[in-house]
């Protein structure tokens, strides 16, 4: 049993944390995201190319730097510092992870232009019926030939503007809510038939809608197995909450840091108000939050390469972190009181961001649920 | 980063469980068994069996006769005592005098008083709380004033009262916080002695809690004469030792593996009870959420609790963050006892302590004496600095406001 990070692990933090301090401050980030395009292509060039990290979880062989899930936990962690937009989330993590555990043939190469920098995903899974269940799939795709045709309508895609490569989750076999059935795609964005409507989201990214319509694929289109393509997908969407709890650290540590600051700057009633108990009291209990919701996430990304424990793990640690995020975010905003309700602090960026993450891949009631049943065995 | 445990940890984990298995006390088992109240001897029969095995003190510096294991050993050890419902060895000695004495104690303490801890002889009790000085302990009033008798020696005469003494009823040396100078400011005025309970004018009165056992106890003295030789570290900084075994007391207070143990009992019991539809009670939509979200607060608070002990291990002492495992892992405690009562339904309001014969076996066995722990363990989140007092500290000493 061990928690402590590596020699190389502590480095890769060092580095991004460094970068994002020198080019990633609050004003730079809401200057970037209040216009178009919304994201700098230059720091995603200075990702691949100065900091090397974006192939911080691929094996060496691929070029990578030889890690895995801690590296991607450390990485988010100091993008969620940071409210970072650029799409590492869909890209290394979400695309790199189907490539990595599909085995498909292009594999090597499509990930050898992720580290370059040059290759960016987006996932294309959840659709307007969808909410959060996975095999929720009413986009088709139906064989023809040796290859397959594409109709659907992908909800939300988050950081689609900036892609390059859709992974796209389609019902090749079964009804609507069917485990059977489901099938993986990869689709380029340029491809024929593909349409969005891009717009930004609430905590300053971008996302689309996205539209297929007889959208051509070829045989090597197919990510993984065709019809059993869901617990893969389970699989990568684990690893993808793992990250993003990452991630939720880092905007949560700088949701109480921020708190505690302004507290003890604001004087009402000719003191500090951070000397009243009762704020104190909520500060604290901000705290324990966030230190349980990093337990948690060390907790997540240790077991989410066991396939036997990863879900249950996975689940439990996007409950406590969906928690902390309403308890923190809300009580940040509170505390700062008229102030936290402008734009211009930094606070109420760092609360929209964890309100997004409080739902993403599935809100606290959905991964109760979910860890009920895997805990718990079948509800009456 | 990894929970791996090595081929030499699990060994340890066998050898532990085989230790447990063949070693426990078979008498001490059936008194638990019964939910009856244990007597003098057998609160001490487990602890002598560890003593004679050299592993009663894994808290401990090896060279004093701790185990010398692991952060992760200890954690096993905790594991595996609690999956075997151990009798917990009690603390009063152990973990919260033994510490502040081989920190702060000269070697002719450490000399006098370690061994009889260690091996179970001497039973110890706190005194600590007033009747006017609880979670304000540094307002405490029992007076030590010090006095050169007609035999040349130095004594302190003490006169006051402590109260909630844990077990003070079977103590036969209690270490106490007096006030040796009055004028100080409240923290700079207090020593630490240590005093024989047989020491005339001690007199120590029950307290019946609310479930209805006597567990606690007033203390008062009486003109009580105690050599100076028994106060540790120097006189008016009693409070230093105060605090550093305050910060141990809350660290071992998470207890994560009982309350996993007890999670594990909760499961069963919900697993058998029925729900209003007549399905498993573990089925019931309402009652499993609270349920599972206990189970993944307890899990929060076992990465907490390891990641402050992996924190220890390169050489910190428990530090003011303890407070957060004794904060959360009360709050569990009771959670796991509310639970339990609210499962058992009807049978949980039968009072059984006192009957005998057939009118003791009335409701499931399971059953038995949980309202009894219910109530009981509303004290958690009030000893040791009640939970806002921890709070108190964190934003103090962690947060700096």
């Amino acid at each position: 049993m061990d928690f402590s990070f590596t020699e190389e692990q502590s480095m890769l933090r060092d580095t991004v944390a460094a970068y994002l301090a020198d080019h990633y401050d609050f004003d730079k980030r809401r200057a970037v995201v209040s216009k178009e395009p919304g994201w700098r292509p230059e720091v995603w060039k200075a990702f691949a190319e100065e900091l090397g990290i974006l192939g911080a979880p691929f094996s060496e062989e691929l070029g990578g730097l030889g890690g895995g899930a801690i590296e991607n936990m450390v990485v988010m962690e100091e993008f969620g510092k940071a409210l970072v937009v650029e799409p590492y989330l869909g890209t290394v993590v979400i695309g790199g992870g189907f490539l990595k555990h599909s085995g498909h043939a292009g594999a090597a190469d499509l990930i050898g232009g992720i580290i370059e920098g040059k290759t960016i995903f987006a996932f294309a899974q959840a659709e307007p019926q969808s909410r959060y269940n996975l095999a929720s799939v009413a986009t088709t795709a139906k064989k023809d030939g040796a290859g397959w045709t594409l109709n659907g309508h992908k909800a939300v895609v988050i950081g689609a503007p900036f892609a390059t490569h859709f992974i796209v989750t389609a019902r090749t076999a079964g009804g609507e809510r069917d485990a059977q059935g489901i099938s993986v795609f990869l689709v380029e964005k340029g491809a024929k038939g593909v349409t969005t409507r891009d717009y930004p989201t609430v905590d300053g990214f971008r996302a689309s809608e996205v539209y297929f319509e007889n959208v051509s694929l070829g045989a090597d289109a197919l990510i993984g197995p065709a019809d059993q393509g869901l617990p893969l997908v389970e699989k990568v969407v684990d690893e993808a909450i793992a990250a993003t709890c990452a991630e939720a650290c880092g905007v949560l540590r700088k949701l109480h840091e921020g708190t505690l600051e302004y507290t003890k700057q604001r004087k009402q009633f000719g003191q500090p108000i951070s000397s009243f108990q009762v704020l104190q009291h909520r500060m604290v209990d901000m705290f324990i939050n966030v230190e349980q919701a990093v337990s948690m996430t060390y907790m997540a990304n240790i077991k989410v390469v066991d396939d036997a424990e990863r879900a249950k793990a996975v689940s439990a640690a996007k409950v406590q972190i969906g928690k902390a995020c309403k308890f923190v975010g809300q009580n940040a905003i509170q505390l700062h009181g008229g102030m936290g309700m402008t734009d211009e602090m930094a606070i109420g960026h760092y609360f929209k961001r964890a309100t997004m993450i409080e739902s993403a891949f599935g809100s606290v009631d959905h991964h109760l649920a979910r860890y009920e049943f895997l805990s718990l065995g079948k509800a009456a | 980063m990894n929970l791996d445990f090595t081929p030499e940890e699990n060994a340890f984990r066998d050898e532990v469980r085989a230790f447990i298995k063949e070693n426990y006390p078979a008498e001490l088992r059936k008194a638990q068994d019964e939910h009856r109240p244990l007597t003098k001897d057998e609160y001490l029969l487990w602890h002598k069996v560890l003593a004679k095995k050299g592993w009663v003190a894994p808290g401990w510096p090896k060279e004093l006769g701790g185990t010398g294991w692991t952060p992760t050993q200890k954690y096993i050890w905790s594991e595996e005592t609690a999956r075997a419902d151990c009798l917990p060895i009690l603390p009063f000695g152990m973990s919260m005098l033994a510490p502040v004495i081989y920190t702060f104690g000269t070697d002719e303490q450490k000399k006098k008083f370690l061994p009889d801890i260690y091996n179970g002889n001497v039973w110890w009790c706190q005194g600590y709380s007033e009747p006017g000085a609880g979670s304000d302990l540094a307002s405490l009033k029992t007076k030590a004033e010090r006095i050169t008798a007609d035999d040349g020696k130095e004594y302190y005469i003490v006169n006051g009262q402590k109260t909630w003494t844990t077990l003070g009823q079977y103590a036969d040396w209690g270490f106490f916080l007096v006030r040796t100078d009055p004028d100080a400011k409240p923290q700079s005025g207090i020593s630490f002695l240590l005093i024989d309970m047989k020491t005339p004018g001690i007199t120590v009165r029950p307290i019946i809690t609310l479930e209805g056992g006597h567990e606690v106890n007033d203390v008062f003295l009486d003109n009580v004469k105690v050599p100076v030789e028994n106060r540790i570290f120097h006189e008016n900084q009693g409070w230093t030792c105060a605090k550093a075994l305050l910060a141990h007391e809350r660290s071992g207070i998470a207890g994560v593996a009982r309350s996993k143990r007890n999670l594990e009992k909760l499961r069963t019991i919900a697993n058998t009870e029925r729900s209003d539809t007549g399905s498993a009670l573990l089925s019931d939509a309402f009652f499993r959420r609270k349920v599972a979200e206990l189970e993944i607060d307890l899990t929060a608070l076992e990465f907490t609790e390891l990641r402050t002990l992996a924190g220890e291990s390169s050489g910190k002492g428990p530090g003011p963050e303890s407070s957060i495992l004794k904060i959360k892992g009360t709050e569990i405690q009771q959670r796991l006892q509310e639970l339990a009562l609210e499962a058992v339904g009807h049978y949980g309001a039968p009072f059984l302590r006192d009957l005998s014969g057939s009118n003791a076996t009335v409701g499931p066995d399971y059953a038995r004496g949980l309202a009894g722990e219910m109530f009981n363990g509303r004290k958690t989140s009030i000893y040791g600095g009640s939970n806002e007092i921890q709070r108190n500290i964190i934003a103090k000493m962690v947060l700096g406001l």
